[in-house]
């Protein structure tokens, strides 16, 4: 227990400051999450889901925290430059796991509709976020969900009433700023009313040349007939950790897409936890990963078919090159009730060289007889023959690897339902296939 | 423009060709016939650079150029052109974007810039008419779902758009019906100047009521055995490979 005990320590020692700088709700889910992280601690490589990524030793270091939450000075508006071009969007930025208030200009919202810093929301409707925060985040489950709630200040809240179409994506964007190794703890709150409609992108950048360990947990709660995007974009750095797990509540008939990219990045772990509910409810599950040097991508998901008819649709993609490791593991559970359940999963995934490790582990336990399931899973090298096919025709190889690489991510690009967004990701993934890195031009966090 | 001397390649440890010569000058057309298994679509690999085979004697000029020791590209750069037996398909690359990359690879291979936009599509446009290439088939991701006879035609297609100073056809008349075969025949001859040549890999003589060849070589056991004029073809067409077979299985 030696890396958790400097978090227990933390905690016993700054739990006031921890509340003054927060709010009563989310104060009120530590003493919980505390006793739950002293009791299981963090999952080591020996529990079956986390053998790829090492999370106690991701978590040893003696990482800073802005527990006093000092504002950083920096203008994110300044630093980040996001060219989606053709994508309006409203924007939000988080400075670590700091809201950042100032709005360049203020943004008009649907009326009822509340986008903003999760404390500040806290404060201002303790009740409306109370009625949402860690429902769905179970801290027994997770050592690493548990620290975050024992810890997590700040973060993101968007509430959407019954009905109301977001029509604007909102995009929130968060920068890894400091000058030591650093350890960010966020939540994400996004709740969708019967019938309400959101496109929520967020994007991971780094700034700085630390360490960073980013934790984040993000609670979705789609209403009955709600249809909700998310999309979930990593561009970070190999000195940046990320441990974040995403959990999808969903009602009857909603429709919910959760795609999640990592195009740049050092060591991930993306937990997807999504629970069918209502009946009629369908999800699209989609990832994509393009890893190289010693980057390191595990994606862990699990759908839950509770209820009967529903649908998930799960793909995940990934380009392994140099000695880069990839990891999914897809389980689908579909309950006895769970009839006329449609659960289907791909994962494909391309290793460069001899040297990439790609593990996929595909899970389906099935517990109803009239369902439509199936799963595949892949692990190849790029085809041969198409690639001499290519040469043959007066394309170098390097560029037609790059054809090639980036015709194989194409369709989790097609899963994207935000136009102006799919062509920017092919132009992001092309770029990134090209070795350039992937970033926005005139991004300054990306400099 | 093409001289092929003393050419031996293995694959995979297994001596397909065993000793090609052959001699190709601008303007003419040369047809290469040859029972199932005697090396004639292996000829045509390794000239294309396919990195499956393993050139283990002889050599290989075009336009003084030694070409094996060029890469499968800078052979396609030089002018060479195989349009294959076996088109792949490629999903998730479209024709067009394909087509471009080719095009601009070329164009910068000869100190070019890229083409306009513009003029690539006006490129696409008039190479498309030669061989009746529906436009649909130019949007959608190479050879996907493409009839056999979409297939050929594509590659015919792909060999106006570069025009090639050598192309080599290899068996494009298999799996053809008898209108597919005209019009991708009709679509080589329209390309055929006295500058550039051609080499028709073919089991049937059936192409080459299509394709006149000034020169009939067949190829067997890994070596051209006899050569002729268009004749040589008639006469096998009638006589079928038997009698070839057994005069060189005798010598």
């Amino acid at each position: 227990m030696s890396s958790e005990k400097q978090y227990i320590e933390l905690y016993e020692k700054y739990v006031s400051l921890l509340n003054d700088k927060s709010a009563p709700v989310l104060n009120a889910r530590r003493p919980a999450a505390a006793a739950a992280f002293a009791e299981t601690g963090f999952p080591d490589a020996v529990s079956e889901n986390y053998t790829l990524t090492d999370i106690p030793a991701a978590y040893a270091p003696d990482y800073g925290l802005n527990l006093n939450r000092l504002e950083i000075p920096v203008n994110p508006n300044e630093v980040f430059r996001c060219d989606v071009p053709n994508l309006s969007t409203l924007l939000y930025f988080i400075v670590n796991d700091t809201f950042y208030p100032y709005q360049e200009r203020p943004l008009t919202l649907p009326d009822g509709v509340l986008a903003g810093s999760l404390k500040e929301m806290a404060l201002a409707c303790p009740e409306l976020v109370a009625r949402y925060y860690g429902g769905l985040a179970d801290v027994s489950k997770d050592g690493t969900v548990a620290l975050n709630t024992m810890l997590a200040q700040d973060g993101f809240f968007l509430y959407i009433p019954r009905n109301v179409v977001l029509e604007k994506p909102l995009q929130l964007v968060h920068v890894l700023r400091g000058d030591t190794d650093f350890m960010v703890n966020r939540r994400l709150l996004i709740v969708l009313e019967e019938g309400a409609q959101a496109k929520v992108l967020v994007c991971d950048h780094t700034m700085d040349k630390a360490r960073f360990l980013t934790s984040q947990v993000t609670e979705i709660y789609a209403g009955a007939n709600s249809v909700f995007d998310f999309y979930d974009m990593e561009e970070s750095s190999l000195d940046t950790i990320r441990v974040a797990s995403t959990f999808v509540r969903q009602e009857a008939g909603s429709n919910v897409l959760v795609n999640g990219i990592t195009l740049h990045n050092g060591i991930t772990r993306n937990n997807y936890h999504v629970t069918l509910a209502g009946e009629g409810a369908e999800v699209g599950l989609c990832g994509m990963a393009i890893a190289d040097r010693g980057e390191s991508v595990d994606n862990y998901t699990f759908i839950d078919h509770a209820v009967p008819g529903c649908t998930s649709n799960e793909l995940f993609k990934y380009v392994i090159d140099d000695d880069a490791r990839g990891a999914f593991s897809g389980r689908i559970l579909v309950r006895p009730d769970a009839q006329k359940t449609v659960a289907y999963q791909s994962n494909k995934n391309l290793c460069m060289t001899p040297e990439a490790r790609m593990y996929t582990k595909p899970q389906l336990e099935i517990y109803a007889d009239d369902v439509k399931c199936s799963h595949g899973a892949t692990v190849g090298q790029l085809d041969q023959e198409a690639l001499f096919y290519l040469r043959s025709r007066g394309i170098s190889e390097g560029e037609a690897r790059m054809l090639l690489m980036y015709a194989f991510m194409n369709d989790v690009i097609e899963n994207v339902r935000l136009d102006a967004l799919k062509d920017r990701l092919r132009q992001l993934v092309e770029k990134r296939f090209r070795g350039e890195l992937a970033k926005c031009a005139g991004c300054g966090v990306c400099r | 423009m093409l001289e092929i001397k003393d050419l031996h390649a293995d694959i995979n440890g297994k001596e397909i060709l065993k000793g090609i010569d052959l001699l190709v000058k601008p303007g003419e057309v040369h047809a290469i016939m040859g029972p199932n298994g005697s090396g004639k679509s292996t000829l045509s690999a390794v000239l294309a650079g396919n990195p499956a085979y393993e050139v283990t004697q002889g050599s290989v000029q075009f336009y003084g150029k030694d070409l094996l020791s060029l890469s499968p590209e800078d052979r396609a750069h030089e002018g060479l052109f195989l349009s294959f037996q076996y088109p792949v398909e490629i999903p998730g690359v479209s024709m067009v974007n394909f087509m471009r990359a080719a095009i601009n690879e070329l164009r910068k291979y000869r100190g070019q810039e890229p083409i306009s936009a513009t003029d690539f599509l006006r490129m696409m446009r008039e190479k498309r008419a030669i061989v009746e290439l529906d436009n649909k088939l130019a949007s959608r991701s190479v050879n996907e779902g493409f009839s056999g006879g979409e297939k050929k035609r594509n590659e015919i297609f792909q060999m106006a758009m570069l025009e090639p100073r050598l192309s080599i056809l290899d068996e494009t008349d298999s799996g053809l019906d008898i209108d597919a075969l005209r019009v991708v025949a009709e679509g080589v001859n329209r390309l055929k100047s006295e500058q550039n040549a051609t080499i028709v890999i073919t089991h049937y003589q059936r192409l080459l009521d299509y394709i006149a060849p000034d020169f009939v070589h067949v190829l067997y056991k890994g070596r051209i055995v006899r050569s002729g004029g268009p004749d040589l073809a008639l006469e096998l067409e009638e006589k079928g490979y038997d009698w070839i077979k057994k005069e060189v299985d005798q010598e």
